[in-house]
């Protein structure tokens, strides 16, 4: 560090023996697996007493916004391997095997680099990966503290926002953790699409700022934001899942604001005997262009101008209370205001049908649910939980949602750690 | 005027030398810490867990990555027992100064001989460890071969102040073999002495006086004992001779108090490490443990 002669002389004949002199005392194991592999399965039970397809007035939904599957289901396997590439870079791919509806399809969800040589407190990331956009997006769907994802990830994000792209991070030489960070990617994940600007149209700034109160208090609060331009976003539409699913597009702009609050406890900060983690996340989406829609049999379509303006929260507070058991409480909302003009449309009987079944229709519905969970963790590699849920998502006169989850993860192989 | 400059001067080579040797050291547990203040007593040490925390079980929360962002040189225990966190710290930090290929990443239990190394390991056995027993500190013996190891990176990190280090370590390595010394003979009538503990955090400590463990309360490494299975060490041990139930300050002491009265030994707490207990530094965490396992006889 302080002298690169003096350091590369002495490396040699004093760091490195005493390195080499280690491994004949005795060998780790993390070194003799190379990629570190490790398989999660995320599998359960859901019961809903609502059987209509899952909807929520006016965020016609996109990307994996749907429920779990019915029924006895598995809802995802990963395959994870990761591993340091060399001496100055990381490298980590998640595989996601879902099955839907009898299928099995494979996705990419993330492929990346990361740099661990870069000086200064800078970090570079390249690939495909969970956008920084948020608290919970960058955290794999099994470490969760709930079996879903909150609504505001859900209407919003598509539940999780993983583009492919660029990410440059840098961490002030502070007491205080502040970092600051900017991603540049493709602009295909939902609520973006259509790879806009020759597959460069999607932008993310982050910043995050943390620290610890005493011994027992641990807090981060977040910012992020997003813009992309002249997107073609491909959405669900009111009738997702069932039957042939129409031609519903949004063309134009969006950007999504959002502030994130985590705030973690534990006696002395040692968490294993009780913890308390307590999360908050606020987005604001704006989209503002054309929306499209076209049905299955091409007998009813029409277009317009929307502007969008949608936000929604969550607040959840999960508590260990003895060791391996937990529970927790969250609750979510949403808002939207969507504003239409220039609406026209053929088979339809007014602009109101047409605006109905693409799903864009908010009719003063404020989207809402209530979530109790309770989950035994045997050990840090298996967890089971049971949720109930009540949700009032759906548009006036219909039924409120009542839902089970019954839920086992299980981590098989080198399992890595987690992130705060 | 004149006593302004003198004073002036005086904070100013103060403040230089200071700077001469002040490296930022990140030592993941406290004893590591200790150690290297021994060694570089300029320098701003940061312990990323106390000793009333289980540091298998800390997060990289952001205070951490604050730190390990500005750190020059990083002590851990290694042999995976920070494998929850550190992984996930040290890419966070964006510090290449120690990451695991450099002088300034010292795995402390890697650079000597472990016990309790297994040929298969299982996740059904528990939070164990291929590597081998990670919590060598407790004995003196190998935390001086540790030291050793320490003062040679310290010379690479900061070589402009190897002359520091090197004599730091003599005088160190000096008191501490005589400390050892005094230990031993205080310690000779714990000789072959049977002690229970909660986790496996005391082997190196126990090979180093010739105590020997009869049973842990955790089941398995990292499961944390139910009644029943206390009822079951109850009837395994009854009437066997037990110097004394150990437990660290991190560790809940209900199970261990209960077993212990069952028993009719005492349940001592030792503090693990600096910082709990009483113990304030590497010698008064021996002596107090040494004093404690003494009077529960």
């Amino acid at each position: 560090m302080k002298n690169i002669s003096v350091w590369m002389a002495a490396s040699a004949a004093v760091a490195f023996s005493s390195v080499a002199d280690a491994q004949n005392r005795g060998r780790i194991s993390s070194t003799e697996f190379n990629p570190a592999i490790s398989l999660i399965l995320d599998a359960g039970l859901a019961i809903y007493d609502n059987d209509e397809d899952y909807e929520i007035a006016g965020f016609p939904l996109g990307g994996e916004a749907g429920v779990a599957e019915e029924g006895f289901a598995i809802n995802e396997i990963e395959l994870v391997g990761s591993a340091d590439v060399d001496d100055k870079f990381y490298g980590k791919i998640t595989l996601g095997i879902h099955q839907d509806e009898g299928e099995t399809e494979l996705d990419i969800e993330e492929a990346f680099f990361q740099t661990t040589a870069l000086p200064h407190g800078f970090t570079v990331k390249g690939g495909k990966f969970f956008s920084e956009l948020g608290y919970l997006n960058v955290h794999h769907k099994h470490a969760w503290d709930f079996a879903d994802a909150p609504l505001v990830y859900r209407a919003l994000l598509g539940r999780q926002f993983n583009d492919t792209g660029l990410q440059a991070r840098w961490i002030a030489p502070t007491e205080t953790f502040l970092e600051v960070g900017a991603e540049w990617a493709r602009g295909d994940a939902f609520p973006t699409g259509g790879s806009p600007q020759d597959g460069r149209g999607s932008a993310v700034l982050f910043a995050h700022i943390g620290g610890d109160i005493g011994a027992s208090n641990s807090w981060q609060l977040g910012v992020s934001h997003l813009q992309a331009d002249d997107v073609v976003t491909e959405l669900g539409g009111h009738s997702h899942g069932g039957g042939d699913a129409p031609d519903n597009e949004f063309l134009g702009d969006v950007t999504i604001s959002g502030v994130d609050f985590v705030y973690k406890w534990a006696p002395n900060g040692n968490a294993k005997q009780r913890n308390l983690k307590i999360q908050a996340e606020y987005f604001v989406r704006e989209m503002d262009g054309e929306f499209e829609f076209e049905d299955a049999a091409n007998a009813e379509s029409g277009d317009g101008n929307i502007v969008a303006d949608q936000t929604g929260w969550y607040v959840q507070a999960v508590y260990q209370f003895v060791p391996r058991w937990r529970v927790g409480l969250r609750y979510d909302q949403l808002d939207s205001d969507n504003q239409f003009s220039n609406v026209s449309f053929t088979g339809f009987g007014s602009a109101d049908d047409l605006i109905e079944e693409s799903g864009w229709a908010d009719e003063d519905v404020k989207p809402a649910r209530s979530t109790i969970m309770f989950d035994y963790s045997n050990s840090e590699f298996s967890r089971l939980r049971l949720q109930y849920s009540t949700e009032d998502s759906r548009h006036p006169g219909e039924e409120k949602d009542q839902q089970i989850f019954l839920q086992y993860v299980y981590s098989l192989g080198s399992h890595g750690a987690h992130r705060f | 005027m004149r006593s302004f400059i003198k004073l002036a001067s005086v904070a100013l080579a103060g403040l230089f030398s200071a700077q001469s040797w002040a490296l930022n050291i990140f030592a993941c547990e406290p004893e590591w810490g200790s150690l290297a203040k021994e060694l570089a007593p300029e320098a701003t040490i940061y312990s990323a867990t106390t000793a009333y925390q289980d540091p298998h079980y800390i997060e990289a929360r952001p205070s951490l990555v604050a730190k390990a962002r500005k750190a020059d040189m990083l002590v851990c225990t290694g042999a995976e027992m920070e494998v929850g966190w550190l992984p996930v710290l040290l890419r966070q930090a964006g510090n290449p100064r120690i990451q695991a290929d450099q002088p300034g990443h010292l795995m402390a239990a890697e650079q000597v001989e472990r016990l309790e190394v297994l040929q298969k390991v299982t996740r059904s056995m528990g939070d164990v460890h291929a590597g081998g027993n990670p919590h060598v500190h407790l004995d003196p013996h190998r935390l001086l071969q540790i030291a050793e190891v320490l003062r040679d990176r310290l010379m690479v990190v900061d070589a402009e102040n190897s002359h520091h280090y090197r004599q730091r370590f003599v005088d160190f390595a000096a008191r501490w073999a005589l400390a050892i010394e005094q230990w031993e003979q205080q310690a000779a009538p714990l000789k072959g002495l049977q002690y229970v503990a909660y986790h496996k955090n005391f082997s190196y400590f126990a090979e180093w006086l010739g105590l020997q463990r009869l049973a842990t309360l955790e089941p398995k490494p990292g499961v944390p004992p139910s009644a029943k299975h206390v009822q079951k060490l109850h009837n395994l041990l009854e009437g066997q001779s037990v110097l004394a139930v150990l437990t660290t300050a991190a560790q809940p002491t209900k199970n261990a108090e209960r077993l212990a009265r069952k028993l009719n030994s005492p349940a001592v707490v030792l503090p693990f490490s600096p910082g709990a207990e009483g113990a304030e530094d590497l010698y008064s965490l021996f002596q107090i443990s040494i004093d404690r396992l003494l009077a529960a006889r």
